[in-house]
């Protein structure tokens, strides 16, 4: 029994301890836990759930244009489809949020399959644009059908998650880090267990050598548009229960372009990068609303920020700050702290033109 | 009700063809994809309602200053933003995003998000068959339909034409001949952007104007481009027309119509996509078929 706990203790000293990019995600996690404890005013509690919300959203958007190449700038249909069958099997049937925000991500799922249909033809600019048609299409069929849909005012009176925010701020917590650690692992390339991480990747760098390769890519393409429609559905499925209210605001173009925005500035095509950019913008936007003029700098800000970062830090800020702390061992492709000379693990040399 | 469509078809085909070939050359030509597009094309409705209404200027002088003022706007996003990171093509797509979100924000926070009508150029309208034609429409017709056909003669009979068409067949062999690619990229850029503000100064009188009209002409200049094939001029034009047409007879025909106009030119976009991923008048080339 010792010695079990003790394996898996070695296990964890070389496996997470050792890599410091893993260190930072663990505090930052358990920081992200004790937080709500603390400070528990309603507002800090709000943004602390809505970005948990958001990192999810984010993260499914990486995992299908990161990883995959199928860059979408439609992702806030999955986040609104999901939303709304999510409000119409609680105001209709009368279902639980348990059943109504897993139905949701379902529903996801299958408009994710029907959205897959004409993209799986298409590539890069044409891919984009015909993803952007998509909530725009549905946009105009709710505003054609208000009585179903409640139209321009949406739907409103859904059940609240729990009774409690804090309970609701867990509840978000837990499920965003499981769904972000199911993503890390299927998009891992280096998993020896899961070869989906790997797939993906070879999709994206090129989609007729994965298929020579023998790869079904159009079998993993329906699959990655629908995890990420499932992870995006779960996402609106919270919103709708924690906002109370579904609207078309979802469908909007520049609700898509959040995602986008957010892993662009953490990294495309890490997992982190999108947690990184939603943890650190999210906030930051919020919390100038309680400024002097913040309201209504906000949108410029972000704007700026976007542009900026685009063009003095193209690999995002996560990325950015990994290459400062982490280097990658020529020979073993470990992972070392950067003020290491040698590898830890086969004591290769990390760097050339290092003495000793 | 067919000379109502008919006008409107023309109205809403010639403004989305004016846009639509300008995006269509920088794509071509110095191959940015410009979300901000329809950006300059606010900026430039905006800028004629600075200088018609608030400061007092003749319609046609603000037209004139519009016009000018959004092509120096749009050669120094080039220059600052596009010129850096051209050789990164999601990059560029996303910066600009950033750009028109940039545009849309600073004019919400100068103007506020309130709907402004700019004053037509000429007054007055023309009854046709019990429909009233404003004449603001027809010189809207008019002026697109003279561009367009100014740019046809740019491109096909001056020498800069000929660069610009040599630089999108193949950018290698025309720098090697001797060709400045990025001082035509940038002449590009000048031109689509003017294209744009020529649009918005003729056709906003009719509409009105608010700091997220860039959205609804984004999207269907995008869709006219991808339906008539990625970079082919007479494509777009083609493209622009068939959803200019759709959207006046879906606004016009079909009960509640005006929230379906968008969805309808896409559904017809994403549909002929299918059959022919390549668009109307595009080309595949061997390399780039799945």
């Amino acid at each position: 029994m010792f010695n079990y706990v003790r394996l898996w203790y070695r296990y964890f000293q070389v496996e997470v301890l050792s890599v410091p990019g893993k260190v930072i995600a663990l505090f930052f996690f358990v920081f992200l836990g004790f937080l709500p404890l603390f400070a528990n005013s309603p507002q800090i509690l709000r943004i602390l759930i809505l970005a948990g919300i958001y990192a999810i959203f984010a993260v499914s958007w990486d995992m299908l244009a990161g990883y995959t190449g199928q860059v979408s700038l439609g992702h806030g249909l999955f986040f609104a489809v999901a939303g709304y069958a999510a409000a119409l099997f609680n105001l209709k049937l009368d279902f639980s949020p348990w059943a109504t925000i897993p139905l949701g991500a379902l529903c996801a799922v299958g408009v994710g399959l029907i959205v897959a249909i004409p993209v799986l033809r298409l590539r890069g600019f044409y891919l984009a644009i015909v993803t952007l048609a998509f909530p725009i299409i549905l946009t105009g069929i709710l505003f054609a059908f208000p009585d179903f849909t409640g139209g321009e005012l949406g739907l409103f009176g859904l059940s609240r998650l729990t009774h409690s925010r804090l309970l609701d701020t867990y509840i978000v917590y837990v499920v965003m880090l499981i769904s972000v650690m199911v993503m890390y692992k299927l998009t891992d390339g280096k998993s020896k267990m899961i070869r989906t991480g790997l797939i993906f990747q070879a999709i994206r760098e090129d989609e007729i050598a994965a298929k020579k390769s023998g790869i079904n890519t159009v079998k993993y393409k329906l699959l990655v548009f629908s995890l990420s429609a499932f992870f995006a559905g779960i996402a609106g499925g919270l919103y709708a229960h924690f906002i109370k209210i579904v609207g078309p605001s979802a469908l909007e173009l520049t609700f898509s372009f959040q995602p986008v925005l957010w892993v662009i500035f953490g990294g495309m095509g890490t997992i982190y990068g999108g947690i990184v950019g939603v943890y650190i913008l999210y906030p930051f936007m919020e919390g100038l609303r309680f400024f002097p003029l913040g309201d209504e700098i906000r949108g410029v800000l972000f704007a700026l920020i976007l542009i900026l970062t685009l063009l003095f830090m193209p690999e995002g800020i996560g990325v950015w700050i990994r290459d400062k702390i982490e280097v990658t061992c020529p020979r073993c492709k470990e992972i070392n702290l950067s003020t290491r000379t040698h590898c830890r693990i086969c004591r290769a040399q990390l760097r050339l033109g290092d003495d000793q | 009700m067919l000379v109502a469509i008919l006008v409107n078809g023309l109205l809403y085909g010639g403004t989305y063809a004016l846009l639509a070939v300008g995006f269509s050359l920088v794509f071509g030509v110095a191959k940015i994809v410009n979300m901000s597009h329809t950006g300059f094309y606010m900026v430039g409705a905006y800028l004629v309602f600075i200088a018609s209404s608030m400061m007092g200027l003749p319609l046609l002088l603000s037209g004139l200053l519009a016009v000018i003022i959004s092509a120096l706007l749009g050669l120094i996003s080039y220059k600052l933003c596009f010129d850096r990171i051209k050789e990164q093509g999601t990059a560029v797509m996303i910066v600009s995003v950033g750009l028109a979100l940039l545009f849309q924000e600073l004019l919400l926070l100068l103007f506020g998000g309130s709907y402004k009508g700019i004053s037509h150029f000429v007054p007055g309208f023309v009854t046709m068959s019990g429909y009233q034609i404003s004449y603001q429409s027809l010189l809207a017709i008019g002026v697109s339909a003279i561009s367009l056909t100014a740019v046809w003669l740019l491109l096909s009979k001056t020498m800069l034409g000929i660069a610009i068409r040599a630089v999108a067949e193949d950018r290698e062999a025309a720098s090697l001949m001797g060709f400045n690619v990025s001082r035509i990229g940038m002449i590009i850029m000048g031109i689509s952007v003017v294209l744009a503000a020529v649009a918005s100064s003729v056709a906003a009188p009719v509409f009105t104007i608010n700091p997220l009209m860039w959205l609804h002409p984004l999207v269907i200049v995008l869709a006219a481009v991808i339906l008539g094939g990625l970079g082919s001029i007479k494509g777009s034009v083609a493209g622009a027309l068939i959803l200019g047409f759709t959207e006046s007879m879906v606004t016009l025909l079909v009960p509640k119509g005006g929230y379906l106009g968008g969805a309808v030119s896409l559904s017809i976009m994403i549909v002929i996509l299918m059959i022919r991923p390549e668009g109307l008048f595009g080309v595949v080339f061997e390399e780039e078929r799945l």
